[in-house]
């Protein structure tokens, strides 16, 4: 069975570790702020200019000066910090936050992405989507494997214009676990009930599996 | 010190000097930490052929997306402009140009643009169509675009409190893009929810030094709120 996106969020939760500092993209990646094991600390970065992003507000704690990345109303966890938005891509760029997690259209077999622009549809702009992929230290893709059409979303080259080169290493979709290197996505995780052939054919891109394919573990 | 007391009376005086095609670089990030009234006077003002520098451009009918109103922005420069219908039309119409640019890079370019750099390297767009015709360098064998920075006529910017001599402190998130815009003006104004006497601010506790500041004017805010997310909603 293809993973739900909560269960694609769980998934991305298990790679944090104690004490890294975080920062998760629109949709699926800010999910997994929801299932951070209970027993570690991260600390998530909006680019805007917050570290140590909290929950959402109550009515009562709702101030417009502070809000999110996706300009959402948001606390300050306990020890955070903010500043300004040079400062805020200077942590990013230099390679201070430790994860970044983010969607995207596709991905391909070199590590290339592309997850702001659709030729012929309106271009709204890539944020700081391009600052995150030049800078983090670890970049986790999540998306859906194959399109709602069931066309590959993992490719052996993008198609649509790139957001960044040679930067993605891990992939986590609906049906597995990938990472990207010597020109080829290498199966590590499937998810539980799903085959390798079912995998196969639904990447585009040259697909290494070898021996035994684990199924990815939920607690 | 009345050499060094920057605070304006009214808005006319604030945004004196304005003309036609000059270039405005505006603080804020959505509509969080903007210069409400500083845009409405531009907006009463007319001016024509704006190149404005900003992260977004507000929504329709309030922020930046009052100036597209009536056409007075020729060129915008940001990171992300989908959130106003006014803006789609324009540009669609070729009424607009739009250079979009990375929010890393767009604050960068400001910070260097008012830091007196004319331009740097980073990792950020490379192989990407931000970078199409850029210069590449090579530092440690990675590939590096060079980017050129920016400069305004006029800083457009939002702060919470200010002290005569034009000190002033951000609050919260609403500081984002604004103490670059700060240093990045020909003439920087500042707008601010509060002004106190010289003194009262505590000197390590200043994000932006009055030398970047030309005036400041006591504003009211509506701090409309964008995507207003509460604690039970949240999924």
């Amino acid at each position: 069975m293809a993973l739900t996106r909560d269960q694609i969020a769980m998934r991305v939760a298990q790679e944090f570790k104690d004490g890294d500092y975080v920062n998760l993209g629109i949709g699926i990646p800010t999910l997994a702020a929801n299932f951070v094991p209970k027993d570690i600390s991260v600390m998530l970065q909006s680019e805007n200019g917050l570290l140590g992003m909290g929950p959402y507000p109550t009515e009562e704690q709702v101030d417009a000066d502070m809000i999110n990345a996706g300009k959402e109303t948001v606390t300050a966890s306990t020890g955070a910090s903010i500043f300004n938005s040079a400062e805020s891509f200077a942590m990013i760029r230099g390679g201070h936050v430790d994860f970044t997690v983010l969607g995207a259209f596709e991905v391909d077999a070199s590590g290339n992405i592309a997850s702001w622009m659709i030729p012929g549809k309106l271009i709204k702009g890539m944020g700081g989507a391009m600052d995150l992929v030049a800078g983090a230290k670890n970049i986790i893709v999540t998306m859906t494997h194959a399109d709602k059409h069931g066309n590959s979303k993992l490719l052996a080259e993008c198609t649509l214009p790139l957001t960044g080169v040679n930067c993605i290493t891990r992939i986590i979709t609906d049906l597995a676990v990938l990472e990207v290197k010597d020109g080829a996505f290498h199966l590590t995780e499937r998810a539980p009930g799903v085959s390798i052939e079912e995998i196969r054919a639904l990447t585009a891109g040259k697909l290494v599996a070898e021996g035994d394919i684990p199924e990815m573990q939920f607690s | 010190m009345a050499g060094f007391d920057k605070v304006v009376s009214s808005y006319e005086e604030a945004m004196q000097g304005l003309e036609d095609n000059m270039t405005i670089i505006a603080g804020g990030f959505g509509l969080c930490g903007i210069p409400e009234g500083l845009i409405e006077q531009i907006k009463k003002m007319g001016n024509k052929g704006l190149t404005v520098v900003s992260n977004n451009c507000g929504v329709d009918g309030f922020g930046l997306g009052l100036l597209l109103e009536d056409k007075q922005i020729k060129k915008m420069v940001s990171s992300y402009v989908g959130e106003n219908a006014l803006f789609e039309q324009q540009l669609l119409n070729g009424e607009l140009e739009v250079e979009l640019t990375p929010q890393g890079t767009l604050a960068e370019k400001m910070r260097a643009g008012g830091a007196g750099i004319p331009a740097f390297y980073t990792a950020t767009g490379y192989g990407t169509p931000v970078g199409d015709g850029k210069e590449v360098k090579e530092f440690n064998g990675r590939p590096y675009i060079m980017e050129e920075s920016i400069t305004g006529d006029f800083a457009i910017v939002k702060a919470w409190k200010a002290d005569r001599y034009g000190n002033c402190m951000y609050r919260h998130t609403a500081m984002n893009f604004n103490p670059m815009a700060a240093t990045a003006g020909k003439i920087t104004v500042v707008e601010v929810e509060e002004i106190v006497e010289p003194g009262e601010l505590e000197p390590s506790q200043i994000h932006t030094p009055g030398i970047y500041v030309n005036r400041v004017i006591k504003g009211s805010f509506e701090k409309r709120i964008e995507r207003r997310v509460l604690a039970k909603e949240a999924k």
